[in-house]
């Protein structure tokens, strides 16, 4: 079945190819590898941009196959950051805690460790308690469930309330934005036992790797978020294709036929968008130990509508256009801010695109809605189809 | 001395004379332009100095360490919420730099600033410093403002054994091996104003209002502690905690002027940082509030944040500083005229943080000469006891805890924006962890004979090398 | 040569001479004379000890003491550095004209740094405050009489009774006599002769609610918390505290152990240390150090060391739970009178009562002000979005560029009145101009594309806002409002509201009645309401969608800008005001009831409600309502999705 999969979709194979030889290509590059022509840094970029990817294709999945526009999906990209930071804090802080008070005469009991291990890690919010919100924080196991059950529950809930009351269309993109927006100014309590608005920090540092080298752990995430992505596309690639791909589909064209035609509509919606949320739960978890720290504004609103506009830029409804959007518009903003594009001189006026780079992206969006609605991926057919009719 | 001789220095120094002396090299040029808060975001996601060019800096960083100029590092942001406060920051520390070049630069070399934009996003705090420090191999980083941007810097220092300045007050309870805090740590700034209040104020009752960030809750932490000490009841210290931007503050004055009623002279400690200022004070002088009967003392107000205000219904309310503009001694007055030049508007106002970065960068060229090299650990042992003269006068000096010991200032705010000083202690000497809370009690730092951050006097041992981020 | 300074000499001595003789003889005795014995402490005065001062001027009985005071509270004395001399001085170009304290007349001039301005604090300016009450009560100048009662109120004594009462016949003001009499009757109540004297006064008190009023009631009855073996005599108890209700164990035993009346807890790390330094030959207690790895172990070695008597033992639940029952918790009044504390509580408790009805009312105020706000913000939207179903996300950026429209006119006329008067129409006119071009240009294409509209309206106001901020830079700005604008309504004590924000009420309910006017009763309303149900129909009929859409988005945007200005009044400016307001005001819309301008009514009353209700409940955590308010919008629309008002019919669509 799986064969057959492929063969009908070959543009995933090229796009497992292409992955592939990058992934090779970044590697032999690398500072770890010696050869030091890709800096430890932009490895983390590139990983970083991988895990990006993701996301943006589960959001393709969920508003440009099944046409929820979610506006919360960074949200679950979040959590799993969340998930996953606790751990490693509460694993590295706990190290250095046993280590310090091993050197006392005699050795600790467990509350001793529990208490100085809640007082690093908290006393920057004027806490010592662990919340219950750690209780599973000493388990890499636990946690990693976490990654895929807290944004998998948190999706479920949501979408089942949702979708029962036939909330649909611009009321659902605003109620999603609702959501994260909320969960957001929860996280920046700091009450809300995740260290408010600091964040989780320090997550680059490995327990257990301490020795390990920075260039050497920054390929090792490059590959992981690389197989993630693999995994991600292919599974994603054969939810939208075959039947259940169609029933999306006709969700998104037109709802009331689908369900007319004896769909359970609200299970397919429902499906789709607890496993996107998964999905962008796990890309979260991959995209924080590479960015090292993870604090509320992460998720504020304006996170989630930025991956909406890469996706619409990248070509809605094509799994690779997601992908493309993702990587282009990210890496190409911090090379317009980051200095990178030389300035113009108009003479009386210098446009420094460091200033006005934000105002063409924002021109581009509109330009990309109003003349391209297809976006990039769109670009792509009409190349295809003019090779056709040669 | 040293300007003439620099070519023939040793070729064992870390520096080679520079030929022609470059200008400043800004990656983020211009002030007060900076870029939308929403794409500090994107930016967060990816961030590089150039796509096309990265390839070739990994090879261009090894080459730079071992040449002129000497590049320092400037990570404050331009954009996003705390533009306000750093991008004055960014241009004190390029006015420094000038003045340096001016007078023959360090170690006969010329510096060369890289100006680095973390948009006011934790993470992309963290990003940059790893570029400047690995990619465009600067020798030292003056940045950050808020000390969660601190706290997310921190591992990639220790890490890549960076050396960085931390230039405004902050709420203590962290010793790095790799900063230097040349801000107020809390018993150079918070528990002095108290202090006051306590003595001078005779104010028995306390509202503690701050902003929902670490600055506000830890040193919030310390003062009830402290005041519990000096026999302040818990029923009597109001804790209230607001978002990032808080406008509608009319509840919360109420509330206040509410505390009044069990006949306690009340007295506010306000941690409120940025914008949301302008409307806690709207407020008060709406509230019709003076400053005689609920005195506010502010820790995050000073010049800059009044300059965009009315002060006429302020007067009287306080600040507590290490600096500010109105004091009277020829090197500040010198100061102030230098950045007027510099920034070519009369009207700009100097701050204690710009004090700090004067009094860190200072220290550093200083420590330079005395080690002869860049070398970080070199640099870091040269630092220790370096002195240099407050622009309030006397002489700071920095400690083997890498804080700074200088004169705590209280100042009233006047009609026109600035601050009538009233109150000037002797030098006290920043505490890296607070006598005032029981698990920091026994903490102490000594990086040059203790080695450690993080000691325990109890026990004896040392904690943790490394900080807690 | 050796002659001039001899002469000098000679000279010296004889004026030191003569100060001698001067001093010797006491009488020209002048304020600067009291002032010179007590020079340090006039130039660098402190709370605490300047009263010494205040107490050698006023027993001096020189004439101009009530001036010196006053002019040293106003920090306008000055020491001139070469003599130690205090003078009056005043700013005269880079020069101070001095002024002699005794005659009035110049003393000269002196350079900058010649003198130091003398800047009492605070603290010291309260205290010299209370020392020109008896000065200032019945002085002419309402000002300073005003200035004598705040003094009082501030630091109550009971010398100001006699002072206090003799000035009430005199008082013209009526409105200054009823203070007088009220201040009266604080300080009697708390300094009263009398007990019936000040029962007398207390009861009076029941019917006031202000906080001075609360804080002479709640300072009669201060308590001190004591504890004994048993309730002892002559003590004016409050109330006795039962352990565990009214104070937990924890606190309870420390009080003891303050009281010398229980042993102290032996805490873990006193546990850790003493074993530590019982180890001997690896065993401590009779257990090898490895096995002291968990608390009980810990605990047995250490009773073990505590047998052998080599450390106090630890006190255990028995010792604690005996020592807590066998001793009385109680508060005890710092004032002995059982009747004043009594008839104090009865007062306090009506006022109590009284504060807490007007706080309710206040509560609504605020919230009824943050609804207004709300609604003001959102008003636009219900036109743009509730109307026309237009998703503006950069609805926002233009409640911005209204602001910023406000400021720009501030800079052009400095009169803020005239300004505002400017700054309202102009607003409107440019915001109405932003909404047609983007009507005309970007919407019109996207009207079946709902979704679209919001990547492209979102597009548009990130480049909006980062225009604005190369445009006028990331600082605030200011937007000042007129001086009639400021200050408070002021119903009572509890209850009073920022004038800002009762204009905002006022613009909101005028906006409210003119769109209802615009939509309900003239031929714009009825064509936009015809094209927004059919728009087919309505063309068929006349009507040209194109222009009536254009206006009507048009509208919606000017009234945004309109609401930028009230906003940035009472606020603040910045590039990103726009979008703090944006979720908020959708979420106004759609929780009222798109399509409907009494639904953003509700919708805006509903979460200005809610926001201020939760606040209430939980006084300390602004963040934690707003939390709460969004789950709660999220819960609510679940369950009523079409929101408040919803609309029935063929109108509702979808």
């Amino acid at each position: 079945m799986k064969q057959g999969f492929l063969s009908k979709n070959p543009s995933v194979l090229w796009f497992l190819a292409a992955l592939g030889f990058f992934t090779l290509c970044v590697t032999v590059l690398s500072e770890a590898a010696g050869i030091g022509l890709i800096s430890t840094s932009f490895v983390k970029t590139l990983g970083k941009t991988l895990c990006l990817c993701l996301v943006a294709v589960a959001m393709d999945v969920v508003w440009g196959y099944c046409g929820i526009l979610s506006l919360g999906h960074f949200a679950f990209f979040g959590i799993g950051g969340y998930a996953i930071g606790m751990w490693l804090m509460y694993a590295r802080t706990e190290i250095i805690v046993v280590k310090s008070l091993s050197a006392a005469a005699i050795p600790p009991t467990p509350e001793e460790i529990t208490a100085s291990v809640g007082q690093q890690i908290f006393g920057v919010v004027g806490a010592t308690d662990f919340p219950w919100l750690w209780a599973f924080a000493d388990s890499l196991f636990l946690q990693l469930l976490m990654v895929v059950l807290v944004p998998g529950l948190l999706a479920l809930v949501f979408g089942w309330l949702a979708f029962r009351s036939r909330v649909t269309g611009v009321y659902l993109s605003i109620l999603t934005q609702a959501m994260t927006l909320a969960l957001s100014l929860y996280l920046f309590q700091n009450d809300s036992g995740l260290r408010g608005n600091n964040g989780l920090s320090g997550l680059q540092n490995i327990p257990g790797f301490e020795q390990t080298p920075q260039a050497l752990i920054s390929v090792w995430f490059f590959w992981a978020s690389a197989l993630a992505l693999a995994l991600g596309y292919v599974l994603f690639a054969w939810v939208v294709s075959g039947k259940m791909g169609s029933v999306v589909r006709g969700i998104r064209d037109n709802e009331s036929r689908v369900r007319f035609l004896g769909y359970h509509v609200e299970t397919y919606k429902l499906f789709v968008f607890t496993l996107t949320a998964v999905a962008s739960g796990i890309a979260g978890a991959l995209y924080y130990p590479q960015a090292g720290i993870i604090n509320p504004a992460e998720i504020a609103p304006i996170a989630s509508i930025y991956l909406a506009v890469w996706v619409a830029i990248g070509g809605r409804g094509r799994l690779y256009g997601a992908v493309l959007g993702a990587a282009l518009v990210s890496l190409l903003s911090s090379w317009f801010t980051g200095g990178g594009a030389p300035n113009i001189p108009l003479g009386f006026y210098t446009i420094q695109w460091t200033d006005w780079w934000l105002v063409l992206l924002g021109l581009s969006f509109v330009a990309v809605t109003l003349f391209f609605p297809k976006g990039i991926g769109g670009l792509f057919d009409l190349i295809v189809r003019k090779g056709d009719q040669k | 001395m040293i300007r003439g001789g620099v070519c023939s220095r040793p070729a064992t120094k870390q520096k080679r004379c520079g030929g022609i002396p470059r200008r400043i090299r800004v990656l983020r040029p211009g002030f007060g332009m900076p870029r939308h808060n929403g794409m500090d975001y994107m930016i967060s996601k990816l961030s590089i100095t150039a796509l096309a060019t990265t390839a070739l800096v990994g090879l261009a960083s090894a080459a730079a360490a071992q040449d002129c100029p000497i590049k320092v590092g400037v990570l404050h942001s331009l954009s996003g919420t705390m533009a306000i406060s750093e991008t004055t920051l960014k241009d004190t520390m390029l006015m420094l730099i000038e003045k340096q070049n001016a007078a023959g630069g360090v170690l006969g070399c010329q510096l060369e600033a890289v100006v680095k934009d973390p948009a006011s996003d934790w993470p992309l705090f963290a990003e940059k410093a790893r570029e400047l420090i690995s990619n465009d191999g600067v020798d030292v980083t003056f940045g950050s403002w808020t000390s969660s941007s601190r706290k997310a810097v921190l591992p990639i220092l220790e890490e890549l054994n960076a050396l960085y300045f931390y230039p405004v007050q902050y709420e203590g309870e962290e010793s790095s091996r790799n900063v230097f805090y040349t801000g107020a740590a809390p018993n150079q700034q918070a528990i002095p104003a108290v202090d006051y209040f306590l003595e001078e104020l005779g104010v028995e009752k306390f509202a503690l209002l701050g902003t929902d960030y670490v600055y506000p809750r830890t040193t919030n932490r310390i003062l009830e502690s402290y005041l519990k000490e000096k026999g302040i009841a818990a029923e009597d210290i109001f804790v209230n905690y607001t978002p990032f931007g808080q406008s509608d503050w009319a509840t919360i004055v109420a509330d206040v002027v509410a505390l009044g009623a069990d006949g306690k002279q009340v007295g506010v400690i306000s941690t409120i940082n940025g914008d949301a200022n302008i409307g806690f004070y709207k407020e008060l002088a709406a509230a019709n509030v003076s400053a005689d009967d609920i005195p506010v003392v502010a820790f995050s107000v000073g010049e800059e944040e009044l300059s965009g205000l009315d002060t006429s219904n302020l007067v009287g309310h306080l600040a507590a500083w290490n600096y500010f503009m109105t004091a009277d001694t020829p090197a500040n007055a010198e100061f102030i005229e230098a950045w007027h030049a510099f920034i070519g508007d009369d009207m700009r106002v100097t701050n204690d943080p710009m004090e700090a970065h004067y009094i860190g960068f200072n220290m550093w060229v200083n420590a330079v000469e005395a080690a002869g090299t860049t070398d970080v650990d070199a640099v870091r042992e040269a630092m220790w006891g370096q002195e240099f003269p407050n622009l309030t006068g006397g002489t700071a000096v920095m400690g083997t805890n890498h804080h700074l010991s200088k004169p705590v200032l209280i100042g009233e705010i006047r009609a026109d924006g600035q601050f009538d000083i009233i109150s000037q202690t002797e030098p006290v000497e920043g505490d890296a962890w607070t006598d005032f809370l029981p698990e920091s009690a026994v903490l102490t730092s000594d990086w040059k004979d203790l080695g450690c951050g993080m000691y325990n006097t109890q026990t004896e041992t040392c904690v943790q090398m490394k900080s807690n981020y | 040569m050796v002659r001039a300074l001899l002469l000098a000499f000679a000279l010296c001595l004889s004026l030191s001479g003569a100060d001698a003789q001067t001093a010797d003889q006491s009488p020209p005795e002048t304020l600067q004379t009291v002032l010179q014995r007590h020079a340090d402490e006039v130039a660098n005065p402190g709370r605490r000890s300047v009263s010494v001062v205040i107490e050698d001027l006023v027993a001096s009985g020189q004439p101009n003491v009530a001036t010196f005071l006053e002019r040293w509270q106003d920090k306008g004395v000055f020491q001139r550095s070469s003599d130690g001399l205090f003078f009056y001085a005043k700013r005269q170009g880079s020069e101070y004209a001095l002024t002699d304290m005794s005659t009035g007349d110049s003393a000269g001039t002196a350079a900058a740094d010649m003198i130091t301005e003398i800047r009492p604090n605070g603290g010291v300016r309260r205290v010299i405050g209370a020392a020109l009450v008896q000065f200032q009560l019945s002085d002419p100048d309402p000002a300073r009489r005003v200035a004598a009662l705040d003094a009082i109120s501030r630091s109550p004594d009971a010398d100001q009774i006699e002072p206090l009462r003799a000035s009430i016949d005199g008082e013209q003001d009526p409105e200054l006599k009823r203070r007088k009499e009220r201040l009266a009757g604080h300080l009697r109540a708390r300094f009263g002769e009398t007990t019936e004297d000040r029962i007398d006064a207390i009861s009076a008190l029941s019917s006031d609610l202000d906080v001075a009023t609360r804080s002479v009631l709640n300072l009669i009855l201060t308590t001190t918390s004591e504890v004994a073996a048993k309730l002892p005599e002559g003590v004016n108890v409050a109330r006795v505290l039962k352990v565990g209700s009214d104070i937990p164990e924890a606190e309870a035993y420390a009080r003891l152990v303050a009281a010398d009346l229980a042993p102290r807890p032996v805490s873990d790390d006193e546990i850790k240390a003493a074993l530590t330094a019982n180890i001997r030959e690896g065993r401590v207690g009779g257990l090898p150090v490895g096995q002291l790895g968990s608390r009980e172990s810990r605990e047995n070695a250490y009773d073990a060391l505590a047998a052998q008597g080599a450390v106090p033992a630890r006190v255990t639940a028995e010792i604690r739970t005996a020592a807590l029952s066998s001793n009385v918790f109680y508060d005890a009044y710092a004032d002995r009178d059982p009747q004043v504390t009594d008839a104090a509580r009865t007062a306090l408790d009506e006022v109590e009562a009284r504060v807490a009805r007007y706080q309710m009312i206040d509560i609504g105020m605020d919230a009824l002000s943050l609804a207004s706000i709300y609604f003001l913000a959102a008003i636009g939207l219900a036109i743009t979005f509730g109307v026309m179903g237009v998703i503006n996300m950069a609805h926002g950026e233009f409640i911005m560029m209204g602001a910023y429209t406000g400021y720009v006119v501030q800079l052009f006329i400095p009169d803020y009145t005239i300004s505002l008067l400017v700054a309202l129409p102009l607003a409107f006119a440019v915001t109405f101009g932003a909404g047609v071009a983007m009507e005309r240009l970007v919407i019109r294409h996207l009207y079946h594309r709902p979704l679209e509209t919001l990547l492209a309206t979102f597009g548009i106001s990130i480049a909006l806002q980062q225009l604005a901020k190369n445009i006028f830079g990331t600082q605030a700005r200011p937007l000042t409002s007129p001086g009639w604008l400021d200050g408070a309504w002021v119903i009572n004590d509890v209850v009073q509201i920022a004038n800002i924000r009762i204009a905002i009420f006022v613009l909101a309910l005028i906006f409210l009645g003119l769109i209802l006017f615009v939509l309900k009763r003239t031929r714009l309303g009825l064509e936009v309401r015809s094209v927004t149900q059919n728009p087919g129909m309505a063309a068929s009929m006349g009507i040209n969608p194109d222009r009536i859409n254009m206006l009507t988005f048009g509208l919606g945007s000017g009234i945004a800008g309109i609401a930028g200005v009230a906003i940035g009044l009472y606020a603040k400016v910045t590039s990103e005001m726009g979008a703090d307001y944006i979720v908020q005001s959708f979420m106004t819309v759609v929780v009222g009831g798109v399509g409907n301008v009494w639904g953003t009514l509700a919708g805006a009353s509903l979460i200005g409600g809610l926001q201020k209700g939760i606040e209430w409940f939980n006084p300390s955590n602004t963040l934690a309502a707003q939390t709460y308010m969004i789950l709660f919008i999220i819960l609510f629309i679940q369950f009523r999705p079409k929101g408040i008002v919803a609309l029935k019919g063929r109108a509702a669509g979808d």
